[in-house]
């Protein structure tokens, strides 16, 4: 456990809505250059590859928060820096700029600690039971040769659990709960379908009850009845646990059924933000529009 | 100049006739090694290791620990799978003596260094007392992550979530912790080691032991340590106890009874018509005990340390 972490609070601190996860000015560049490699791209130059040090600006200036219990979705074509903002977030990437804070997570002095000064040790710390992800490939968040019930365990065991029985009960009330088959749980993923397989994924994000779950493209490689009933799963845990989530799809249909708030990406820059449903009836952005118009047909 | 006559001379002292294996600044590396590991319990001290005259994976970094360890005087057993009459461990023996000012016996009780494959002696081993075991793999999460980088990263933040997952799943195919030899250990609250392939029996003694225990893997180039009084705790789940093997048949000799304490480490041999009996794994214990009991002449106890 990280030394940084405090007793988790939820809900409202100090009579104020709080903020689960803020994220501020985040910015990722691969390759050469600082900030000044930043200059002359984006949506108005249409590129995300700097002219000056030819360096790959994967997102910049992303800012965002989300209250507890809110599902914020992230929406842009694939290379529009979404899933890129996700991995900084998640610690599997190292951001270029900005800070993230996590609620509960503070400095020694009580101040919001910024995840992305944190030791790597401290930031893996906090993916066993302060943040989960949810990845659009579940060989990325699972071992595919350990069972259900074991890859479960993994967080768990993490977090210090060391009784067989709990342990096992634990993992079969959240199999259940992701609507699983529970005589399935002892085999290994690697015989589950890409649904099942999806859904083991969110029980084992689930299982230490975090305050924020990241869910990257969660139904995109599954195709598309399968795809709804998992969209629905998420929707009632989203409900039932009062988790703060981030959305990330290139779908709208994934964003209009879990979010009421969402970000346009674009080029490695957000676009257009509001709410989810506006945002779909009167686009301002012309990219949204596009976006919109192609997601209506 | 040397003549034929001075190669033909005997040496005149046992001194004379030792041959080096180990320089000096070689034992120094390796006892600077065991140094480490002895201030980091648990924690595999990577050292440079020495080509030895037994092949890897033959007890060399055993070897090469017990030549840098032992003293002028020193008293040294060398006995593999409990057995001092073992090819290996004879040869290891001689080889230790042909080298080094020390001499060698089979009881565990008076000697200075035991080195050992696969047993930990069933005598109870005090202070002062070194345990030199050769290690094939020292990693005890060989089987559950091969990237090495991972592995460090794994040790240095003590994350063994991948270990308590093998457990468990180890339980839910098989009903039980399969695992029987060089079962996982916590060592000092800290680290996990492998207890080399010593078997469940041995575990136990290792914990809060009085003597030192020096594990050398030099294939692999490692050396770690369980200190004297520390905590050594088989990983298992608390509703899940750890279990030793059981005697489940009467040593051949009858000394060994099933559900006697304190019993000992059986193993089955083939007997004469192809049945199978058991026996004490560890021979000295087995014939002194014979010998309190009047079953066993004064003489066997001599010709257990075989000398080829």
């Amino acid at each position: 456990m990280s030394p940084h972490t405090q007793p988790r609070q939820r809900g409202m601190i100090g009579g104020t809505a709080a903020t689960a996860l803020a994220v501020e000015r985040l910015g990722k560049i691969y390759g050469p250059g600082g900030p000044e490699a930043v200059e002359g791209t984006g949506p108005e130059f249409a590129r995300s590859v700097s002219p000056s040090t030819g360096a790959v600006i994967g997102c910049w200036d992303v800012s965002f928060a989300v209250a507890p219990g809110e599902a914020l979705g992230i929406i842009g074509e694939s290379g529009s820096g979404k899933s890129t903002v996700m991995r900084c977030i998640a610690g599997d990437q190292s951001a270029s700029a900005g800070s993230v804070n996590l609620a509960g997570v503070d400095r020694p002095g009580g101040t919001p600690a910024d995840l992305l000064q944190l030791a790597p040790s401290d930031r893996r710390a906090l993916r066993i039971d302060r943040l989960s992800v949810v990845y659009q490939d579940p060989a990325e968040g699972l071992d595919l040769r350990v069972s259900a019930g074991g890859n479960i365990a993994e967080p768990l065991t993490a977090a210090g659990w060391r009784h067989f029985g709990r342990i096992r009960q634990r993992a079969a009330d959240l199999l259940s709960r992701t609507e699983v088959p529970l005589d399935r749980m002892d085999d290994p993923v690697l015989t589950y379908s890409g649904g099942m397989r999806q859904r083991v994924q969110l029980a084992k994000a689930l299982a230490n009850d975090p305050q924020v779950v990241l869910l990257d493209e969660p139904t995109t490689g599954l195709d598309a009845s399968v795809a709804a009933g998992v969209l629905d799963l998420i929707r009632d845990l989203l409900e039932e646990t009062g988790i703060a989530a981030v959305v990330v799809s290139h779908d709208f249909s994934v964003i209009e059924m879990l979010t009421r708030r969402c970000l346009v990406m674009h080029h490695g820059r957000v676009v257009e933000e509001g709410l989810t449903d506006q945002l779909l009836e009167d686009p301002q952005h012309p990219y949204s529009q596009r976006l919109v118009g192609a997601a209506r047909g | 100049m040397t003549t034929i006559e001075d190669l033909l001379q005997q040496p005149a002292t046992v001194e004379e006739r030792k041959t080096p294996i180990l320089d000096e600044s070689s034992k120094r590396e390796i006892r600077r090694a065991c140094l480490t590991a002895v201030a980091v319990p648990g924690y595999q001290v990577p050292f440079g290791s020495r080509e030895m005259p037994v092949a890897r994976g033959w007890g060399s970094g055993g070897l090469q620990i017990t030549l840098a360890v032992v003293g002028r005087d020193d008293v040294v057993k060398v006995y593999d799978q409990g057995e001092d009459g073992g090819v290996n461990a004879a040869n290891l023996r001689r080889l230790i003596r042909s080298a080094e000012p020390v001499t060698t016996t089979t009881d565990p009780r008076e000697a200075d260094v035991i080195q050992t494959r696969h047993r930990v002696p069933e005598d109870v081993l005090v202070d002062g007392q070194i345990l030199v075991l050769q290690v094939p793999v020292p990693e005890p999460l060989r089987g559950v992550e091969r990237d090495m980088t991972e592995l460090r990263r794994m040790h240095a933040e003590a994350d063994y979530a991948k270990m308590w997952v093998s457990l468990y799943e180890d339980i839910v195919r098989n009903g039980i912790i399969t695992q029987t030899t060089g079962y996982p250990c916590l060592v000092g609250g800290r680290y996990v080691i492998a207890t080399t392939p010593i078997p469940r029996w041995d575990v136990p003694p290792l914990h809060q032991a009085r003597f030192l225990s020096l594990f050398g893997a030099g294939r692999e180039k490692r050396i770690y340590a369980i200190p004297p009084h520390t905590d050594v705790e088989p990983l298992t789940f608390e509703d899940v106890p750890f279990q030793v093997e059981e005697v489940v048949e009467p040593c051949r000799c009858g000394l060994i009874q099933p559900d006697e304490e304190p019993g000992a480490y059986l193993v089955e041999l083939p007997g004469q018509t192809g049945e199978t009996v058991w026996a004490c794994s560890d021979t000295d214990w087995c014939a002194r005990r014979r010998l309190e009991a009047g079953l066993l002449g004064e003489d066997a106890i001599d010709a257990l340390e075989v000398d080829l």
